[in-house]
């Protein structure tokens, strides 16, 4: 047993539902107790979805702890199959029908011989896989399934495409800036010359996952989705693969230059080189941005860095060598990943962390006082409570972090965006404790209603003098309370009598 | 449970159970911040984790008094001794947070593995000397509000039958002190001694809320000796073989049936205090059993519906759906109409006829005297059927779950998230325009957006 009030990654049916919802016209199942079809709520949420989200449970209650499902995990499969005709129906296990121990192949065996859709079983272990591992695992296995069915029907389209293809593996529903990522990824691809065969799973239909084998290539944006879909195809088909993140300016080069060397190795003859060069120095900020006096005004400063593998190390990546900021931990909570980590991140910083623990890191940032953290929503709340700024840049997420306005990580756009969080994290930073030392304007409490200052009470030197001595998170509260007390009084200057005689009546 | 004629002409159906809900285990959300010395500890999976963390939102970051004891494979498959699990967990929450109260949730984990949860309890309480209350709030067996029910059930075997000594005697008696606050001791002197059997109010309400109804009673000449649950758990009421007890909300049918069989209290079936009607009904059948007349309840009804009016002119002769999640339905139902909606369906997750029979009443009776036709009540209803209902309908508001509301919201269909009705105050009269501000909010929206013409947003080919 584990004491634990947060927790990064999410349970496994999660990445299974992800990746069936992320289809089009895919249905999961989840063998689940009620109340566990949240994911639900959190896409249709997060999300803003405006399509019913194509999940739904086959209820595990008391009498099917008694008596065993039976019939009722075939029969949902086929009231589905009937009511909406999906072309997949993904059985999704839950921790319960984990210890429960039915036998879900068999309910998916007889459920296909009714079925007009094909039937399959996730092939995920909850106490075994997180959400992420979970995600990757499913990915593989629907591609999987649905390459043999061709192969077994003779209609798999291996023959390569006319002109340079790719197909964009691991963009999924839930994930971070992903629909964003995307559409810079299709521009940077469509920059590049190459065709985009198929981007997967995000609004694909299983129906075209034959045709996978067509493209010169694969490309992998994420590290945690996509590899074992990556793999298996290299395995098969003798596809290769990019999988270097296309997030900041130098990661960005070395994947476009890694993708000029599979083609290159395929017949293709491209010579990106003068795109990288222009792209590099006058269509993205980001080199002209650490090249500026604000970057400079960075230079040394500390932040720490925490998220998902693809994110935080990227991130890393960005900051120190791009940045030259200094970055004192560098952590993930891939714990299962952890070697790729630390090899990617180590050169880069100081400390590396990897824990899925939330209260280590908040001890690790309260211990190394950084000037900004970049985190997930977790460190954001532990950076509010410590007064540190930070951004953003990994799930778990909230619904501020599925902005409505073009936000991408990747690509030469996402190196902009990038440069604007770190500048506006630490800025903020700055700004705050050059606040602190001239014991500056509080803004925090309202005094009057108007943002004129026109109060009709004068503080006196020396008691405005004393009330900047006050403590910055009560000092507008001590203000207030001494301005009620004199204006109580009819008393129309504060004098650093009033000020005292107003702490003692008032406890200001 | 007292006498009450079944209602004959509601018509009650029974779907599937295919709904969407909030599990049960959500109810740590409010009772840890009702009960200020406790801690939850919920006993399960990431899946419950994932699920309190993402429900609760912002709420998670304020060190919340709840955690999670996550289930490892070990302890599942017995690998691990639980008792030394727990009395781990439970030493380190003792360390930190030092809580007057732990308390276990259960959940589907701990029910399959059957972990003795209750078993564990006595023996770890009498070791590190902090009480541990158990409670099986699961998915399944329960839906979302009903988790209060199961703790609050747990708790009642927890209140004190007789006090001995004068300092308890204050500490139980805070509603009564926060009540008289700042009065000369004579003039309080009378409060203490009722002139009917002492009355314990079970259900877990806002502060705000649970004086304002204490008020309400006092005003009438009851006196409330305790309610359940009280502010802290050192705090809960006394409670003696024949005290009269009466809920506050719907769903808290396994408390009363525990105060009543466990506990020998008389049950007050009433309608719940749910709009200035139920309210009304409420007070009046409280007065009704101590034999007291109410005073002036009719006017004060009169005042709130008409302090309502702006309100009710929006809603008046529109219909509302509801899916059903949270327990609270027919009450919102039985109010709205009276608001003068008109209601096809109530989903509802589990109906106890018997407990709410004074409701299900008065819901007739409403219907009667509205002269709309009584609306089709769906016990554990199929989200799927109901959104085809919904489709064929075109109601003018659909309460539902977070689920559905987008999904309907781009086809053209208002709804309201039906979570708020639970974490509004939405008891006695005061609180009443609270709940059509919920109502109406909807309403309100469209009027300022109308004639955009963008209210249907989904292409014609993408499925219901």
């Amino acid at each position: 047993m584990k004491l634990a009030y947060w927790m990064y990654a999410g349970p496994a049916h999660i990445g299974t539902l992800r990746i069936a919802s992320s289809f089009k016209n895919v249905h999961a199942i989840m063998h689940a107790p009620l109340g566990d079809d949240y994911f639900n709520v959190m896409r249709s949420m997060l999300e803003r979805e405006r399509d019913f989200t194509p999940v739904t449970a086959s209820v595990v209650d008391r009498n099917v702890l008694a008596r065993g499902s039976q019939e009722k995990v075939v029969d949902n499969i086929t009231r589905k199959d009937r009511e909406e005709s999906p072309d997949l129906i993904v059985l999704t296990p839950t921790c319960t029908s984990s210890i429960l121990q039915e036998d879900l192949q068999n309910f998916v065996d007889r459920a296909q011989l009714d079925a007009r859709g094909d039937v399959l079983l996730a092939d995920v272990n909850h106490y075994r896989v997180n959400e992420l591992q979970a995600g990757d695992r499913t990915l593989q296995q629907i591609v999987q399934f649905y390459l043999e069915k061709a192969r077994k029907k003779g209609d798999l389209g291996i023959e390569k495409t006319a002109k340079p293809s790719v197909n964009i593996i691991g963009i999924s529903t839930l994930g971070f800036h992903n629909q964003h990522d995307c559409t810079e990824l299709k521009r940077l691809m469509s920059d590049l010359g190459i065709e985009v065969n198929a981007v997967i799973p995000e609004g694909a239909s299983v129906h075209t996952l034959k045709n996978l084998p067509q493209a010169w290539f694969n490309l992998i944006p994420y590290r945690e989705l996509g590899l074992m879909t990556a793999q298996y195809l290299e395995q098969e088909f003798g596809m290769p693969s990019v999988d270097i993140t296309p997030m900041g300016v130098v990661e960005t080069a070395r994947c476009i230059r890694k993708i000029q060397q599979l083609l290159n190795a395929q017949g293709a003859g491209v010579d990106y080189e003068g795109y990288i060069d222009h792209q590099t120095r006058h269509v993205s900020q980001a080199a002209w941005f650490s090249r500026s006096i604000d970057c400079q005004n960075l230079t040394g400063k500390k932040a720490v860095v925490f998220g998902d593998n693809t994110h935080a190390a990227a991130m890393t990546k960005i900051l120190a060598r791009e940045m030259g900021i200094h970055v004192v931990l560098a952590g993930t909570y891939c714990k299962y990943d952890a070697d790729w980590f630390k090899a990617q991140v180590s050169e880069y910083c100081d400390e590396v962390l990897i824990s899925d623990d939330n209260g280590a890191i908040g001890d690790a940032i309260a211990r190394l006082e950084p000037a900004a953290i970049f985190g997930t929503q977790m460190e954001r709340h532990i950076g509010k409570r410590l007064n540190i700024p930070c951004g953003v840049i990994a799930a778990p997420i909230h619904i501020q972090n599925f902005p409505i306005g073009y936000r991408p990580f990747l690509g030469y756009e996402g190196t902009n965006q990038v440069a604007d969080l770190v500048y506006n994290s630490f800025t903020l930073g700055m700004e705050d404790h050059l606040l602190e030392i001239f014991g500056g304007h509080d803004t925090k409490e309202v005094i009057t209603k108007g943002m004129s200052a026109d109060s009709d009470l004068n503080w006196t030197k020396e008691a405005q003098a004393t009330l900047n001595q006050v403590p910055g998170f009560v000092r507008g509260k001590v203000k207030r309370n001494t301005e009620k007390f004199a204006r109580e009084r009819g008393l129309s200057e504060i004098s650093l009598e009033v000020f005292y005689a107003a702490k003692e009546a008032v406890g200001a | 449970m007292t006498v009450a004629q079944e209602p004959t002409g509601l018509n009650f159906d029974c779907e599937t159970g295919n709904y969407h809900t909030f599990c049960p285990i959500s109810c740590v959300a409010w009772l840890y911040q009702k009960i200020e010395d406790s801690f939850f500890l919920v006993i399960g999976t990431k899946t419950c984790g994932y699920f309190l963390q993402n429900a609760m939102g912002v709420m998670i970051f304020a060190e919340p008094r709840y955690a999670m004891a996550e289930l490892e494979e070990g302890d599942i498959s017995a690998q691990l001794n639980d008792y030394e699990e727990l009395k781990r967990l439970c030493l380190q929450i003792k360390r930190d947070r030092n809580p007057s109260v732990i308390v276990w949730i259960g959940t589907c984990t701990t029910e399959i593995i059957k972990m003795d949860l209750e078993g564990l309890a006595p023996k770890l309480e009498a070791e590190i000397g902090i009480p541990i209350v158990t409670a099986r709030a699961n998915g399944l067996d329960y839906a979302f509000t009903q988790g209060e029910d199961t703790v609050l059930a747990a708790m009642a075997h927890r209140c004190p039958s007789k006090v001995t000594s004068e300092a308890e005697k204050e500490e139980r008696n805070a509603i009564q002190k926060l009540l008289t606050f700042g009065r000369k001791a004579e003039e309080t002197a009378p409060a203490s001694a009722p002139k009917h059997p002492p009355l314990v109010l079970f259900g877990s309400l806002p502060d705000p809320v649970v004086t304002n109804l204490t008020l309400e009673l006092k005003k009438q000449g009851v006196e409330v000796s305790g309610w359940l649950p009280a502010k802290r758990y050192t705090e809960l009421p006394v409670i003696e073989e024949g005290y009269y007890v009466a809920g506050v909300n719907p769903f808290l049918s396994r408390t009363a049936t525990t105060l009543m069989r466990r506990r020998k209290c008389k049950l007050i079936g009433a309608p719940f205090p749910i709009g200035p009607d139920g309210t009304r009904a409420w007070i009046e059948k409280i007065c009704s059993v101590f034999g007291i007349e109410p005073q002036g309840l009719a006017e004060r009804e009169e005042k709130i519906w008409e302090s309502l009016e702006d309100y009710l002119q929006l809603i008046r002769g529109k219909s509302v759906f509801f899916m059903g999640d949270n327990l609270l339905e027919i009450s919102l139902a039985r109010f709205l109409i009276r608001c003068g909606m008109t209601v096809p369906e109530i989903g509802i997750p589990y109906m106890d006829k018997r407990y709410q029979a004074a409701e299900l009443a008065l819901l007739e009776k409403t219907c009667q005297e509205m002269g709309v036709t009584l609306p089709n009540i769906v016990e554990k209803p199929d989200n799927y059927n109901q959104l085809q209902r919904i489709k064929a309908l075109q109601p003018d508001l659909v309460i539902t779950g977070m689920a559905h509301a987008n999904p309907l919201e781009a086809r053209g269909i208002n709804t309201k998230w039906s979570v708020e009705f639970t974490f509004a105050q939405i008891h006695g009269f005061s609180n009443a325009r609270d709940i059509l501000e919920l109502v109406t909010r909807p309403l309100r929206r469209n009027n300022s957006l109308k004639d955009l013409g963008w209210e249907k947003l989904v292409q014609e080919e993408a499925k219901v």
